[in-house]
């Protein structure tokens, strides 16, 4: 599905992902793991298509495809989905409204009309009461003071809502209690496909005692630099991060 | 020969046209000196430092159109609130246009100023309220000697007006370069409520430049809603002077929409003459090109217990410019005042420019004031949250300014007109949203 070769990117000519190769292939549940500035939220932003990094090297391919060219909204509308570390608060449009848009923009891209308004409710109502969502709560503007699991919760809804073939987690599991965990995490294994794919970035192992993983990679200094199964998270938890810093600096 | 002179040697001609034995000529008489006098006001005045007249100045205007232009109602429908009843005062090139107007005296008087000046039943309310709120500024005095045609509006007590009332005025391009001076006012008596909506419309591209004056008084308990439709050609400029007399407990609001034009400035005066009262002043502003719009409001807390609400969004866009001036004065008899002032702006260019100047002036010390002002460009972050979702980079950008521009909308209390804003903001940010905030 997601085929990563050599990428090289950088942000306003500092040089922070060095050659990342991944491979996820549908079906699968990758967690990437590693200390703080390793470049894990950067990978998450490159893949998703946000301008300000700029690819220097290497491919990004989705089912074949090349997306580097591609705008944000385009590599959305081939499937790519990525729930934000820090969701962005935007007053004045509601939690319904923006649904709504991001649906129809999908549709419009694949030369589909317009999803009819009952149709649209229904899937939102269906959506909502899987991610045990208040319905006062679609009706708020996106975002705004919502609280860090609120906001999570959302990501995990609109993702619902737009069933893509990747989904990527940028912290998803950071600022939520463990109730909040659970239900997020239960609606990411409920959207689990044979055809899907989930990419999970996280600093800690906590959140894939929900989402298991089938493969799991360290990213250090912009680098995976060491892959393994999901015993390698329990190991990561154990142990920190200073064994792998220390063995790639030998 | 400038405009000036132009102007004041037609004042001779006018004099002609008029009956010269009653209250009115002297002041039109008196007017016209103070105009002369002052002439027009220029960059070096503080309150239009960042608003010069010179290029829509020098056009040679036709001031009295010589013509009367017919036009068919299919063909300006659309300029129209069309799709609810409403009353309508029209005016083709500064004239009555009965055939499109639709006038009442059936409990209240929705009707013309030119019929009320002259009409002996209409003296009282004239001698009480006309020209008693307008300024001696030397735009409201020009409108002042001019003064003959525009809306006339009298709302007697306990009357709930039970539809809008659309003031219209269209200029068909039929002379060279037209100069209109409508005079409209409104008085609204105790106790009742009207609404209304008012635009300017030029339908070719010749130069059109409109003075126009508006005194509107809300007597005790009066509920008025105003709103202002500003999106007209490229070469239309319009000076709205608007004053606003309150009596306590009434609530009068202006909303101002200006999404075209030349230039426009709107100078929106409230005086507040009692307690317990509510002004509210809202605007949304978005415009490119070369346009200019200028907001200058004042509101004067007189007496104790009263609030006023002003929020002004803009969205400037290619070599655009905006002004922003909103001066609150507060007597010191005015205790407990509550007053807010916002100016937001986003700056979609690098070409487009914002001036924005709170001016608060506070005599009285047991008040809430506050005044807010932000420049800003749209927020990347946001712009990527969106996208990242699917949502298109105009949609997207379009989006994030109806959002900004969303709470101004929140208080408009007509929904076909918060409706055809809509579009019009949607045309105006050359997007097909189908999503109604």
């Amino acid at each position: 599905m997601l085929k990563i070769n050599n990428l090289h990117a950088s942000v306003e000519d500092k040089s922070i992902l060095k050659g990342i190769n991944l491979e996820i292939k549908a079906g699968e549940v990758h967690a990437i793991m590693g200390p703080n500035g390793s470049g894990k939220s950067t990978l998450a932003s490159v893949v998703a298509g946000k301008e300000e990094y700029e690819v220097t090297d290497g491919t990004i391919l989705l089912e074949g495809e090349d997306i580097e060219e591609l705008a944000a909204e385009e590599r959305a509308h081939k499937g790519i989905f990525l729930s934000f570390q820090y969701p962005v608060e935007i007053p004045g449009v509601s939690v319904t409204n923006f649904m709504k848009t991001a649906i129809n923009a999908n549709r419009k891209a694949k030369g589909l009309e317009d999803m009819p308004a009952n149709e649209m409710l229904k899937l939102i109502r269906e959506k909502s009461e899987m991610l045990e969502i208040d319905r006062k709560f679609l009706s708020r503007s996106l975002n705004e003071g919502f609280s860090g699991g609120e906001k999570k919760r959302n990501e995990i809804f609109q993702m619902a809502m737009l069933e893509p073939k990747l989904a990527i987690l940028d912290e998803t599991d950071s600022g939520l209690d463990i109730d909040a965990l659970r239900i997020v995490a239960n609606g990411v294994n409920k959207l689990k496909s044979k055809d899907n794919a989930v990419l999970v970035i996280t600093h800690y192992q906590r959140l894939l005692d929900y989402i298991v993983p089938d493969f799991v990679h360290v990213l250090y200094n912009g680098k995976i630099v060491k892959s393994g199964g999901k015993e390698l998270a329990h190991e990561l938890e154990e142990k920190g991060y200073d064994w792998i810093k220390e063995e790639v600096n030998a | 020969m400038d405009l000036k002179e132009k102007l004041v040697s037609s004042f001779l001609a006018f004099e002609n046209h008029v009956d010269i034995d009653c209250k009115i000529h002297d002041i039109r008489t008196e007017a016209i000196k103070t105009f002369e006098t002052k002439g027009f006001p220029s960059k070096k005045e503080e309150a239009w430092k960042y608003t010069s007249l010179n290029s829509i100045l020098k056009h040679d205007y036709s001031v009295f159109p010589k013509q009367e232009n017919a036009i068919e109602y299919s063909d300006v429908k659309k300029y129209f609130i069309h799709d609810i009843d409403t009353y309508k005062i029209v005016f083709i090139d500064g004239k009555y246009a009965s055939h499109l107007s639709q006038t009442t005296h059936d409990g209240i008087d929705v009707c013309l100023m030119s019929a009320a000046l002259n009409k002996p039943k209409y003296r009282l309310v004239i001698e009480n309220y006309f020209n008693k709120v307008a300024t001696k500024e030397s735009l409201t005095s020009l409108n002042t000697a001019f003064a003959q045609e525009g809306a006339y509006i009298h709302i007697p007590k306990n009357k709930l007006v039970n539809k809008p009332i659309q003031i219209l005025h269209l200029s068909t391009g039929s002379e060279i370069a037209l100069m209109q001076q409508p005079r409209n006012l409104i008085v609204v008596d105790e106790n009742s409520h009207v609404q209304i909506i008012e635009r300017h419309q030029s339908l070719s591209d010749h130069p059109v430049l409109t003075n126009s004056v508006t005194e509107i008084f809300g007597n005790k308990r009066a509920i008025i809603d105003y709103y202002k439709i500003q999106n007209d050609n490229v070469n239309a400029s319009l000076i709205d002077n608007t004053y606003v007399n309150q009596k306590r407990e009434s609530h009068v609001s202006v909303h101002t929409f200006s999404f075209g034009g030349k230039l426009t400035r709107n100078n929106l005066n409230f005086y507040q003459n009692g307690e317990h009262m509510d002004s509210t002043l809202n605007g949304i502003t978005i415009i490119g090109d070369k346009q200019h719009v200028d907001h200058n409001t004042l509101v004067h807390h007189i007496e104790p217990n009263c609030e006023s609400h002003q929020d002004y969004k803009g969205i400037f866009n290619d070599s655009a410019t905006g002004v922003f001036n909103g001066k609150v004065i507060v007597n010191k008899e005015a205790q407990k005042t509550n007053a807010f002032q916002s100016n937001n702006n986003i700056l979609l260019s690098d070409k487009a420019t914002i001036n924005s100047k709170p001016q608060l002036e506070i005599f009285a010390d047991d008040v809430k004031c506050s005044h807010g002002c932000t420049i800003g460009q749209l927020d990347e972050s946001a712009m990527f949250y969106l996208r990242s979702r699917g949502i298109p980079q105009k949609e997207a950008k379009a989006l994030l300014m109806y959002a900004f521009a969303n709470n101004v909308l929140e208080t408009v209390k007509i929904p076909e007109l918060k409706k055809r804003i809509n579009r019009l903001i949607a045309t105006k940010l050359g997007v097909n949203i189908g999503f109604d905030l």
